[in-house]
């Protein structure tokens, strides 16, 4: 991978260019699906962009100088780590990446959720602190499942490069190893039934709710290119068009996302707030299952 | 006025943000501000957004006429919405302290207490009432804020 190519995925494809726009749009699909399926009409579609602007536009509350400069860094170190993870993403054919990026990807991808723990703490703020470790103890559970796929598609590869395993892994490790990942998804985005870490109107906005301005901007934007990242992941991961030219494979990997983002949402508008303990029962029960499922198969069935 | 400015005050027309506070209301502008939010009156649609957190917010609608206990809350909870922000006084209660004037337990009306933009009166007042309300807010709003 040349520095050129390095910079056009960070800058350009799946990197910045394309990502914030996607990440608006995200954000705005999942509110305007779940508006439509509770019978409303929800908001138009530049509603995210205006949110952006205008919480930018605010003027941030006077803090002490340490914490001020706290809660800047851990949302700027969350979105740039989620761009990071992002211009790792193989969409196109040859920009390789290189042996190990899957390990600095997993890295990247649990920077936010490190992030905003660190943020619910930092921000002394009771409803803050209870969301961190709500956040916490979920990602203890989640990581379990989330990793175990991970390794498992690596091993059926036999390789830790993304786009070996988005080539080379085979469908009978994949199938139990994606139906893993996607059950993941929707608590990394801390969406309905796994939304107890920033439980709306049960304890505010959970880590984010000290955070005003600018700073709530950057936790938006991060929020956003989460979306964008993961279900890019696993729109890499599920490629079924691996040969194909780079305009399809483009096509194609957005395709997947929105498509994504649909099933999340309605899931999500259908269903009601899960506890902690259940939460984890779900990841340590059905989650685990599906990981060991995915590793058994790709050790006996190489 | 330049491009940017243009755009942040598009902005804050499009999305204001609300933080209810409740100053010793009996609950019936409390139910009817939540009413706002169901599918008959979807005040989404207007980019409005009811936030939990007062850091978040854009406007304070502040309803029931601000008895001894809440004063301290009310001014608390105002001081942490940072600028530019906008006071709703929601129904007959913060405007006139309505039936509990004169009350020994009361500190209102509101304005004694805080900067207060519009007001909503009834008892409660209807949805649309608020919305209207809200709307005058959201002018004042963009502007950036009367205070």
């Amino acid at each position: 991978m040349t520095i050129g190519h390095a910079l056009l995925q960070l800058l350009v494809f799946p990197g910045l260019l394309y990502a914030v726009p996607a990440a608006w749009l995200m954000l705005w699909i999942e509110r305007k699906l779940r508006a439509r399926l509770q019978g409303r009409i929800g908001p138009p579609f530049y509603q995210p962009f205006f949110d952006f602007v205008k919480l930018l536009s605010k003027r941030p509350l006077p803090r002490p100088r340490l914490q001020a400069l706290a809660m800047s860094a851990l949302p700027v170190l969350a979105v740039a780590s989620t761009l990071g993870a992002l211009a790792l993403l193989p969409v196109f054919p040859g920009s390789g990446g290189f042996s190990g990026d899957l390990v600095l990807l997993v890295a990247l991808l649990e920077l936010p959720p490190l992030c905003a723990v660190l943020a619910g703490f930092v921000s002394r703020s009771i409803f803050g602190e209870l969301g961190a470790t709500r956040e916490a103890v979920l990602s203890i559970s989640y990581n379990l499942p989330f990793l175990a796929a991970l390794v498992a598609l690596a091993a059926a590869a036999g390789s830790l490069s993304l786009s070996a395993i988005s080539e080379q892994a085979l469908w009978q490790v994949r199938l139990p190893a994606l139906l893993a990942l996607a059950l993941c998804l929707p608590i990394k985005l801390r969406v309905n039934p796994f939304s107890v870490a920033n439980a709306e109107q049960e304890i505010y906005a959970g880590a984010t709710t000290e955070f005003e301005g600018p700073r709530l901007a950057l936790w938006e934007l991060s929020h956003g290119l989460e979306w964008v990242a993961l279900t890019g992941l696993w729109a890499i991961l599920a490629f079924p068009v691996a040969g194909a030219a780079w305009p399809l494979r483009a096509v194609v990997f957005v395709v997947i996302s929105l498509a994504l983002v649909l099933g999340i949402t309605a899931v999500a508008a259908a269903t009601a707030r899960l506890k902690v303990a259940q939460a984890a029962r779900v990841y340590w029960q059905w989650g685990f299952a599906l990981g060991v499922l995915a590793l058994v198969v790709s050790m006996v069935w190489p | 006025m330049s491009v940017l400015d243009s755009l942040v005050r598009t902005a804050r027309r499009r999305s204001p943000w609300l933080f209810h506070l409740n100053a010793g209301s009996c609950n019936g502008c409390d139910i009817e501000l939540v009413a706002c939010l169901t599918p008959r009156y979807d005040v989404e649609q207007l980019g409005i957004r009811l936030e939990g957190s007062p850091r978040h917010a854009d406007i304070v609608v502040v309803s029931g006429p601000v008895t001894r206990t809440t004063r301290a809350a009310v001014e608390t909870v105002y001081a942490q919405v940072p600028d530019p922000k906008v006071v709703v006084a929601l129904g007959s209660c913060p405007a006139s302290c309505n039936v509990f004037a004169g009350s020994p337990t009361v500190e209102g009306p509101l304005d004694r207490i805080l900067p207060v933009d519009v007001y909503v009166p009834g008892c409660p007042p209807r949805p649309d009432a608020i919305i209207a309300g809200i709307a005058e807010a959201i002018a004042l709003l963009a502007d950036g804020g009367k205070a």
